[in-house]
């Protein structure tokens, strides 16, 4: 089963995030990044399923700057076999021209099963995984909290609002990856000095502009400082008539 | 002029309440833009049209199928692309629910136009404009569409449902049936045993986290959820700890809630749970520790025993409601 995951390098998600000057983006100083938390689900099930097949291959894709070597070489420690950056100093909003270089090179790869976070924690746009799906001309099931493959064919859940989607595909196949699908491991310390010989081929990525520009990025409006009602059960009253005649929620 | 077309999720043949939403928003867009606001209900036969006129659509469209009863991914896209592609639409609205968020790229993908996923505000300054909260709520973008179309998903509660009745106009639009057959299907939705509103979409969410001390203690937050009529909610930490289901996680890696009340009862707020919560409108903590970070967001605050406090609580709402 060759298996190919696509990843990203965000800002770790207890950052905290700045404005830079030019007030378009944030500012990455003394900002830690990580591999994208949902990603790491991604690696996971994409090693699982290579173990459970007792053969295969798991390649790690990513689009980004150089520093996102040190992503991939995370997920290289967890047990990928190999890595490809696609190298762009800077990937702008629009999540199509990040899918039309994934699916460019993803195309021809000869891969079962292409696996996705189901969104980056940075930008949230929940978008490459499917786009990449309708490019390719794949099914694709995304935010998938269980997986099962056997043979050709795959069967996947999904959470949905009150209730759980149950969906069918054969393979090759997209899938996004939610928390809950599997428990991410650890990479180990051998498993860290192996990744450091693991083969990462780092080519130039053709991003086109997109079609979203970036007009300002601002702090979030501060929120109006509350006040403390009182301490113990007995506050509890004046809560209550606070939320009724003040905020007029209850 | 240009048109503008809100494409609407229906659960058991009804529309939901992010529908109306996002009529409200193509509404809103589409007078801006001095066009008219379409809408496209993909779902089985009997859905009322009459239920999108409400809500300002000047026409709608129709895919009705019994087999387009549950989100089948590869036809509701077929059909909605094929819709705006018919239409020359200057902006698709889609609800960022699951099945927004998986059908607005695909959309996006097949027109080959830009996506503006899970946005809190649509309007028009030369050109399509957008709000988009990124890392979870930190900060926020404002971008600008440059191409001539777009697809925008618009967080659910991020804006207020609005009548704007128009007469009803419906027309019946191919149900993409025949001629691909679907490559992934949906087989059905299992309904959890204890049917919940979900975390993202309810008005009132009551949240519970590590100073609940357990899982069995979590009753007390059900107990208040219901006498306020919303959802469980719950921290990463006792998510993580596996108390409850991944489903309720406020925060980064779980749900960013604009509910209009939000209770965080034992949760001392991290960075990533506040910045889950901070479009709540109104926000009440209940903590132990008055140095807690909630407390500098919460509207109102709390300080002390939550296993005291929160039943006293759900009484005294409980007997409001009834008076």
């Amino acid at each position: 089963m060759k298996i190919a995951v696509c990843i990203k390098r965000v800002p770790d998600s207890e950052a905290r995030i700045k404005v830079a000057a030019d007030g378009k983006a944030i500012d990455e100083t003394g900002v830690k990044f990580v591999l994208n938390p949902y990603d790491e689900y991604a690696v996971e099930e994409a090693l699982k399923l290579k173990e459970g097949a007792g053969a295969g291959e798991v390649v790690v894709v990513s689009i980004g700057p150089d520093a996102a070597q040190e992503t991939i070489r995370t997920a290289l420690a967890m047990g990928a076999d190999t890595g490809v950056l696609l190298k762009a100093d800077a990937v702008g909003l629009d999540p199509l021209p990040v899918a039309k270089v994934l699916a460019a090179e993803l195309k021809d790869g000869g891969y079962d099963l292409v696996l996705f976070g189901k969104m980056a924690i940075d930008d949230s746009s929940h978008g490459v995984g499917p786009m990449v799906a309708e490019l390719l001309g794949l099914p694709c099931v995304s935010a998938v909290a269980h997986l099962e493959i056997s043979d050709r064919t795959g069967k996947a859940e999904r959470e949905i609002e009150g209730g759980v989607e149950v969906v069918e595909f054969g393979l090759p196949a997209v899938i996004t990856a939610d928390k809950g699908l599997n428990e991410p491991r650890y990479p180990a310390l051998r498993g860290i000095m192996m990744a450091k010989k693991k083969p990462l081929e780092v080519k130039d990525a053709a991003l086109e502009p997109g079609g979203i520009e970036v007009v300002r990025l601002s702090p979030p409006a501060e929120r109006k400082a509350g006040r403390i009602v009182g301490e113990g059960p007995d506050a509890v009253s004046a809560l209550v008539e606070a939320l009724r005649n003040e905020a007029k929620v209850l | 002029m240009a048109n503008v077309i809100a494409v609407l999720e229906q659960r058991e043949g009804a529309l939901k309440r992010v529908s109306h939403e996002a009529l409200t928003a193509a509404r809103g867009l589409a007078d801006a833009l001095g066009g008219e606001a379409h809408a496209l209900i993909v779902g089985p036969a009997g859905i009322d049209a009459g239920d999108a006129a409400t809500y300002g659509a000047d026409k709608t469209f129709m895919a009705a199928d019994d087999a387009l009863r549950l989100y089948q991914a590869d036809r509701y896209a077929q059909i909605a692309a094929a819709q705006v592609g018919a239409g020359g639409y200057a902006a698709v609205l889609v609800p960022a629910t699951a099945l927004g968020k998986d059908l607005a790229p695909r959309i996006a993908a097949k027109l080959g136009c830009p996506l503006a996923a899970d946005v809190t505000s649509v309007t028009h300054e030369g050109g399509v404009v957008v709000t988009r909260p990124v890392f979870a709520g930190k900060a926020n973008y404002t971008l600008r569409i440059t191409g001539q179309r777009c697809v925008v998903s618009l967080r659910p509660n991020a804006v207020m449902p609005a009548e704007a009745t128009r007469s009803p106009a419906v027309e019946a639009v191919a149900g993409a049936s025949g001629d691909k057959a679907a490559v992934a299907k949906t087989l059905e939705i299992k309904q959890p045993e204890r049917a919940a509103q979900d975390v993202a979409e309810a008005a009132v969410v009551v949240a519970g986290g590590r100073g609940l001390k357990d899982a069995e203690s979590f009753k007390l937050i059900e107990d208040l959820a219901d006498a306020v009529g919303g959802a469980v909610g719950a921290s990463r930490a006792v998510v993580d700890a596996g108390w409850r289901p991944h489903a309720e996680q406020v925060g980064q890696t779980g749900k960013v809630v604009s509910p209009n009340l939000y209770f965080a009862i034992g949760i001392s707020g991290a960075i990533q749970h506040l910045a889950g919560i901070r479009t709540a409108k109104t926000i009440v903590a209940v903590n132990k520790d008055p140095d807690a970070p909630i407390f500098k967001v919460a509207d109102y605050g709390i300080v002390g025993d939550l296993f005291e406090i929160v039943p006293r609580l759900t009484e005294e709402i409980r007997r409001a409601k009834e008076g």
